[in-house]
């Protein structure tokens, strides 16, 4: 073996590392010089105001993205967030009656309920996880609009909408709880034993049946979770735009978690979660957007440019994988 | 029909190599087939078997060496080709369609049309109960393929192959899912092809159905022929050493292997008793009891179901009868997470499949299997397993960057040494070591050897499972020996020798009646 090390020209081993590099820090160096960019070129990015709109818009995805990296450890996929999201901002005007309470949690069991169809159907049905999330992500949001009776609300209990536009400390509260949530999901990965099996399953499915792992419960698990996370996002959403609009909530959400998650530097194969990267990879696509935007370019070349990202992280990981 | 013109070989396999990246599979190997010879091809795992038939049937194309088919040149640029050429390869798994008629799928591609191009369903029908007929397969040619039992849907399939002008047929294991009755109608189908001249490459394990039905062996090992011939000259004790490798004259006493040897177990009660092991054509009735400080090695050929016991032990494999106890607590079947509650431990033989988990650290791989030991209420105590793989890692030599280096970049050696730390992390009462140095590098064989050796001193029961003969028979106290998943024999004392293992592999009569 290592003659044949010796035997391989090094600029291409410096490509496997390089691209290795890109991997795990690649987004990081791109969003700085996003930045750098901007600051250069955008009239008034550099204000306090901006800043504001920026994360505020981001932090539904950051939360989506987090339930999405952990389904993505275990080497599956869940395209039903958007709809759960629909499903959320659905049911709680329902319940706004009964107090804010009442509302938020049933939106919020309507992702359990949710992650449990897809979870079971994945951990012990044995459906692959892009057919078994397949079907709510299409069916959700048709229940959504049932239960909607089809219409767009207007929501006015003041409590609700003070989750979506006030501050703590000067930080918008959507932020606050996008901040929370990536301390209490990096434990979760590192501390856990949940974290711990979840990139061990995803890493070799076989192995850790073999070491007595309760696969199937970790798989339940980590639909649930990622369903609850999509519930959480729809709930700030709702009280942002001040509106349950369950037709447009969340729509290509799945595209923009996956996206943030992979580019963040998380395998698609499975085997790993990187907490800090997905924040980092949603960032990346909120910066791009909001720059094209801002210079008065088309949305569909910020997709366009959205499209260039994703390919170029796949290729850093394949070329990085193969190491 | 396909009768050569001329006498001589029907194949001719000259001087063939093949490589992957670097690595020898075969080393100039040359295999002849007359008209109608039904020729045996046997040999232990990466013998080169597999590909061997993969040149043969188009699937590879050699590096060097050359084909003739009936005096021809054959040169292959796919299965397809080779096919055509009249090289039908009958697999395990079986390519045909579940949800299609048996008639259709023997005739799928060439069904007898009506003048418009509709299917002349009578015609197949008939057909096709002809075709069946002729190789005493009775069944109902209307019914949909899946329908029919796993031997019957291979014998469709093998009768497909054979029916569109085969010249040679490869058979791979056809035997390993079949009941007794349907092996009778399978040979009946061998000799029928024998009679028409068509040639019949047949790889399996069991010696009785290659005594039963083949005139000429080839033996494989490490890529290159060690043994060719007329098998009804070679005797099943020197088939089954050369299979092995162990020359019969030339069995050393002692040597090589780190193992001490003689743990004195004898009057103890077993810590782990298999009763009655039972799963469909893979294990009969097999039991196994294992003392605290015994090594019991399981002997026997390579599919004689060595592996199936260990996992059934470790209740990783779905049994239809049959129970373990571990220390007089009888475990739920078919649950590997309460086997390693009771304190089983399984080392598995596929090391990179199924057992390290290469996108994560060391550390991370050590911790798996004892979590739940190491933590409380879900969060994990990573002091507790800084401290438990911090002495795995030195007790067992692990040679890493550090606890956090990847494990898939260890050599194989320290890989399988993390598993066993892995395993030992768990506190297990048995270890069952599914080819422990399979693999790894000889430094590191002799200190694994060292190490089980010295597990069994601390009271451990250890379940070794090895294709080495010699490994076996100096780590073991006593060696069981299994043949086409039955318990053929048991061997320990003066009686444990190579040659004995040997021995009863071949004289042990076979399970097929």
């Amino acid at each position: 073996m290592t003659t044949e090390t010796a035997a391989v020209p090094a600029s291409r081993f410096d490509r496997a590392r390089l691209l290795a590099w890109l991997q795990d820090y690649g987004v990081y160096a791109a969003i700085a010089a996003l930045i750098l960019v901007n600051i250069a070129i955008t009239p008034r990015f550099l204000t306090l105001e901006n800043l504001r709109t920026q994360l505020v818009q981001v932090a539904p995805v950051v939360i989506v993205s987090f339930g999405m990296a952990l389904v993505i450890g275990t080497e599956g996929v869940d395209l039903s967030v958007g709809s759960v999201m629909a499903l959320t901002t659905a049911l709680i005007p329902l319940y706004l009656g009964y107090g804010v309470v009442p509302a938020v949690v049933a939106g919020l069991l309507g992702g359990v309920a949710v992650g449990l169809v897809n979870g079971s159907l994945v951990a012990f049905v044995g459906v692959q996880p892009i057919v078994a999330t397949l079907a709510l992500f299409v069916g959700g949001r048709g229940i959504a609009l049932v239960v909607a009776g089809g219409q767009l609300k207007d929501v006015h209990d003041q409590t609700l909408l003070d989750l979506g536009s006030s501050s703590l400390a000067g930080i918008p509260l959507p932020v606050v709880v996008a901040a929370v949530l990536t301390v209490v999901v990096m434990a979760v990965v590192r501390r856990t034993t949940f974290g711990r099996r979840l990139v061990a399953i995803g890493g070799n499915r076989t192995a850790s049946e073999l070491s007595g792992l309760p696969v199937r419960r970790v798989l339940l698990l980590v639909y649930v979770v990622s369903g609850l996370l999509a519930a959480v996002a729809g709930t700030l959403a709702t009280a942002r735009l001040q509106a349950s609009d369950p037709s447009s909530l969340g729509l290509l959400m799945e595209l923009s978690a996956i996206t943030a998650v992979v580019v963040g530097g998380t395998p698609l194969n499975g085997g790993r979660v990187r907490v800090l990267g997905t924040v980092a990879g949603a960032l990346l696509i909120q910066l791009v957007r909001a720059t094209l935007i801002k210079h008065d370019l088309a949305d569909s070349i910020a997709q366009m440019v959205q499209a260039v990202i994703i390919l170029a992280a796949v290729y850093a990981a394949r070329g990085a994988g193969r190491r | 029909m396909s009768v050569p013109d001329e006498e001589g070989p029907l194949l001719e396999v000259s001087g063939v190599v093949k490589r992957f990246t670097g690595v020898l599979a075969l080393d100039r190997v040359s295999l002849e087939l007359a008209p109608g010879e039904v020729h045996a091809l046997v040999g232990e795992n990466g013998a080169g078997k597999s590909t061997l038939i993969k040149v043969i049937t188009g699937v590879y194309r050699p590096d060097e060496g050359t084909m003739r088919l009936a005096g021809r040149p054959a040169e292959f640029a796919g299965p397809l080709e080779a096919q055509r050429a009249g090289i039908q390869a009958v697999h395990q798994e079986i390519g045909l369609v579940p949800a299609l008629s048996v008639a259709r799928n023997l005739l799928l591609g060439r069904e007898p049309r009506r003048r418009f191009g509709t299917l002349d369903v009578g015609r197949m029908h008939r057909e096709a109960g002809e075709i069946l007929a002729s190789y005493g397969i009775d069944v109902d040619v209307r019914r949909p393929l899946r329908s029919l039992g796993v031997g019957v849907q291979q014998m469709v399939a093998l009768a497909r192959a054979v029916s569109v002008d085969a010249r040679v047929v490869v058979m791979d294991e056809p035997t390993s899912s079949l009941e007794p009755r349907e092996v009778e109608t399978l040979f009946g189908v061998v000799r029928r092809l024998r009679e028409r001249a068509v040639s019949v490459i047949y790889v399996s394990h069991r010696l009785d159905e290659l005594y039963r039905i083949c005139d000429g062996v080839t033996v494989l090992r490490d890529g290159r022929v060690v043994h060719q011939g007329p098998l009804a000259e070679l005797d099943r004790l020197r088939l089954v050493s050369l299979m092995l490798g162990r020359p019969v004259a030339d069995v050393r006493q002692g040597g090589v292997t780190r193992f001490s040897g003689g743990h004195d177990a004898a009057r103890e009660t077993p810590v782990v008793e298999a009763s009655g092991l039972t799963r469909r054509h893979v294990l009969d009735d097999v039991s196994v009891a294992i003392r605290p400080g015994e090594v019991v090695g399981l002997g026997g050929l390579l599919g004689a179901g060595r592996t199936e016991t260990a996992k059934a032990i470790a209740g990783a494999l779905p049994l239809d009868g049959g129970r373990v106890t571990v220390a007089g607590t009888p475990l739920r079947r078919g649950s590997a997470a309460a086997a390693i509650r009771a304190g089983v431990a399984l080392l598995p033989e596929d090391r990179k499949a199924e057992g390290v988990i290469g996108t994560l650290s060391v550390r991370e791989n050590i911790a798996l299997a004892a979590l739940p030991r190491l933590s409380r209420a879900g969060l994990v105590s990573e002091a507790r397993i800084d401290r438990i793989v911090d002495t795995f890692m030195r007790r067992l030599r692990i040679k890493a960057a550090g606890p956090h280096q990847r494990v898939a970049e260890l050599s194989g050696g320290n890989q399988q040494k993390v598993l066993l730390a892995r395993w030992l992390a768990t506190e297990p009462k048995i270890l069952l070591l599914d080819e422990p140095t399979r693999g790894i590098d000889v430094g590191a064989k002799a200190e694994v050897q060292a190490l089980i050796d010295e597990l069994a001193e601390d009271g451990l029961g250890v379940l070794l499972i090895s294709a080495d003969l010699e490994e076996l028979v100096e780590g073991s106290d006593r060696v069981v020996v299994l043949k086409d998943g039955a318990v053929v024999g048991e061997l320990s004392g003066g009686d444990l020798t190579e040659e004995r293992v040997m021995t009863t592999i071949a004289d042990a009569g076979g399970g097929t009646p």
